[in-house]
């Protein structure tokens, strides 16, 4: 394909996960010119191509990075905090990013998530309200056509109902259900970016079963929707294109060219009006730190010093077992149902929030059992029938309180494919994490009681590991000492550039982000449309 | 149980070989690494590591193994050279191919080569390519078919598209 450089471009955007390619498909319909520069490659989008991922993530013997080519030169980076992060299971380079590995579970952040230190006197409040941001979700609801029900009484308000309807509740479900109302503790619905029925030429879920990491049908959302759509409506798209770095005027209060390179390892300069990074929490962040200049020595938007600080995840948290009874496990690859009533945030600020969530997926498969055994024939069958079919389990979202160490910065030695310092990830955890995952498994553990499950195992603090939900490195508010980008997600520094990414959460609450992403990059490309 | 065409349709599904319900199962090898032999040898490895309820191994592994690999020279070439390993293997300890052992030799001789306990690996040892290219490779096909999500107690397995209504029942009476 041609790589060359748009000559005439109205907007720059940088990555072609579910941001990028929202505001793409944007701007493309307010009739801008638009170009989109991905670092890696566009996958074939036929259900063949899926298929022989989906059984790369089924059967043993190819890591979990090979399932979209994550890994090598490209990919590298370091980890060096006091928690292991491992990147490159958490992400995807590609057209669609992140979302063609993604679990597909959208929530909206509750009201006090974006006023959490006046609520609670922990993190920082966001520089906008819920108010701001309800049009935006319910847009967003309807670009990915979220299924969902309006029976949660713990969420947050809402003036229409989802694109779609909710997924019917799971066997299992009904066996929490029973448990739950025992407790005291109120269940209900997952809005899930997976279609419950056939919408245009994207198919409802026919139920493969393996939504994380692929979803052969179509029907679970990623981004190639809004990227293809843009690009029918005239937007570039310009694959294996990653960025190196950003330039600015003599002024140093505009960008005026992102500068990439080809596979055939030419540099190439692509100008435009507006620039829009959107890809996602730690590339974002290092593309920043990667533009330093003599005017900028400390990395492009930085004046604050806070670009790649902040850097804020979920924990998980769960408690699983065994019940004496049968629990169709494993028939579908996603959620039917949660809890949200442990999810606001005490007011001591003792603890971050919580959301809890009933697997339909607990316990191996029987084809994973059959794979990985050192036995076959009837005596595996056996295996597979004594083990199959029982397992439960509740897993749970924990904030993280976001902290200044914890941060995305250039590794001072090692370098990827062209000579650029890798991301280093700088991860701890907190007593607050300590505290929420502490509660959560109380909780787990007192409706895997109620229900007479034999305990099998728990996934506490010590043994707690990342959702791959990437925020806070550019944070958002309105002192630009305090943070990267103000509430229209224009960086404080460059007036025309604009970050539309989890990267800009300044707290992270405990609900799936891309939602919100989604909603903040639809909002961002109202501004960056008005600026035009 | 009787593993039908249903299955194999299913089973190329879960693999990204099947073209539609439409596809046409010749059950003649094509040009390439993949013929008569490779195929009789799968066969000889289905009869194995199947359940001894699984009815109807060697049409269902025969039509999946000849599609499988149509198209896919690099992943017919892993098959082939994964024969050629247990073959060899075979000759040496009983001067025969692995196709022509009764059912019975074929399992010890299988376990003898360690493929039970071998970590499945394309790119990997004789025995890994083994476990990986022929017996993972039709466990992957039975467990991903209706036929074999029921033999294990479960109507839509993993990988198999069987849609969204057997998550929402209760165990069978």
């Amino acid at each position: 394909m041609n790589r060359e450089p748009s000559p005439r471009a109205d907007v720059c955007i940088v990555g072609a996960g579910p941001a990028g390619g929202l505001m793409a498909d944007r701007l493309a319909a307010a009739g801008h010119d638009v170009v989109v520069l991905e670092a890696g490659p566009r996958f074939d989008a036929d259900r063949d191509d899926r298929e022989r991922r989906m059984e790369r993530a089924i059967r043993p013997g190819h890591g979990p990075d090979s399932v979209w080519d994550m890994g090598g030169d490209r990919d590298a980076y370091e980890s060096t905090g006091d928690r292991y992060y491992p990147l490159n299971a958490a992400r995807v380079k590609g057209v669609g990013g992140s979302t063609l590995h993604w679990q597909g579970m959208v929530m909206r952040l509750h009201e006090r998530d974006f006023r959490l230190e006046s609520a609670t006197g922990v993190g920082a409040d966001w520089p906008l309200d819920y108010d701001d941001l309800q049009s935006y979700y319910a847009g967003a609801e309807d670009e990915l056509g979220v299924a969902g029900a309006s029976d949660n009484p713990f969420a947050p308000p809402r003036d229409e109902p989802h694109p779609q309807p909710a997924f019917e509740p799971s066997y299992s479900d009904s066996l929490f259900a029973e448990a739950c109302e025992a407790l005291g503790v109120t269940t209900h619905s997952v809005p899930n970016a997976r279609l419950s029925e056939g919408r245009e030429d994207r198919s409802a879920c026919v139920g493969y079963g393996t939504c994380q990491p692929v979803c052969p049908s179509g029907a679970k959302y990623d981004a190639t929707v809004h990227v293809e759509r843009a690009a029918d409506a005239g937007v570039r798209v310009v694959d294996r294109a990653p960025v190196q770095r950003l330039e600015h005027d003599d002024s140093g209060e505009h960008v005026t060219a992102a500068v990439y390179a080809t596979p055939s390892g030419e540099h190439h300069r692509q100008t435009a009006r507006e620039f829009v990074l959107a890809a996602g929490g730690v590339e974002n962040p290092r593309l920043l730190l990667l533009s330093e200049s003599e005017q900028y020595p400390d990395g492009l938007a930085n004046s604050s010093g806070l670009v790649g600080r902040y850097f804020t995840e979920h924990l998980f948290a769960g408690v699983g077992g065994t019940l004496e009874e049968p629990t169709r496990q494993n028939h579908v690859g996603f959620n039917t149902t949660e809890s949200h009533q442990f999810y606001d945030q005490p007011a001591d600020g003792s603890r971050g929030a919580i959301k809890l969530e009933f697997l339909n997926y607990a316990g191996p498969s029987p084809v994973e059992m059959a794979l990985g055994g050192d036995d076959w024939g009837d005596e595996m069958l056996d295996r597979i029938r004594a083990n199959y079919g029982t397992h439960i389990a509740v897993g749970a979202l924990v904030e993280q309180r976001p902290r200044e160490e914890n941060r995305i910065r250039l590794h001072p030695e090692r370098t990827d494919d062209h000579g650029n310092p890798v991301p280093e990830v700088v991860w701890s955890l907190s007593d607050y994490e300590r505290r929420g995952i502490e509660r959560a498994n109380e909780i787990q553990r007192d409706i895997l009681d109620e229900l007479g499950a034999d305990v099998e195992w728990t996934v506490g603090p010590e043994n707690t590991g990342p959702a791959y939900h990437h925020m806070g490195t550019t944070r958002m508010g309105d002192d630009p000492a305090e943070s990267v980008v103000d509430a229209r997600l224009r960086t404080h520094d460059l007036s025309n550039l604009t970050i539309a990414s989890s990267s800009v959460f300044p707290t992270g609450g405990a609900m799936n982000p891309t939602l919100t992403i989604a909603a903040l990059a639809l909002k961002a490309a109202d501004h960056v449309d008005e600026r035009l | 149980m009787e593993l039908t065409r249903r299955d194999v349709l299913a089973a190329l599904a879960a693999s990204g070989a099947a073209a539609g319900a439409g596809i046409a199962l010749s059950g003649e090898p094509g040009e390439g690494p993949v013929g008569e032999h490779e195929v009789d040898t799968l066969v000889a490895v289905g009869n194995v590591v199947y359940p001894g309820e699984v009815e109807g191994i060697e049409e269902f592994v025969r039509q999946y193994s000849i599609e499988r690999v149509r198209g896919r020279p690099e992943y017919a070439e892993g098959v082939a050279d994964a024969v050629a390993a247990l073959d060899e293997y075979t000759r040496s300890w009983e001067d025969a191919e692995f196709a022509a052992l009764e059912t019975e030799l074929a399992d010890r001789t299988l376990s003898g080569f360690d493929v039970d306990v071998a970590d499945p690996d394309p790119d990997g040892s004789d025995r890994e390519r083994v476990r990986y290219y022929l017996v993972n490779e039709l466990l992957y096909a039975l467990f991903s078919t209706p036929t074999g999500g029921e033999l294990a107690g479960i109507e839509n397995p993993q990988g198999h598209p069987g849609g969204t209504t057997s998550y929402q029942r209760g165990p069978p009476e």
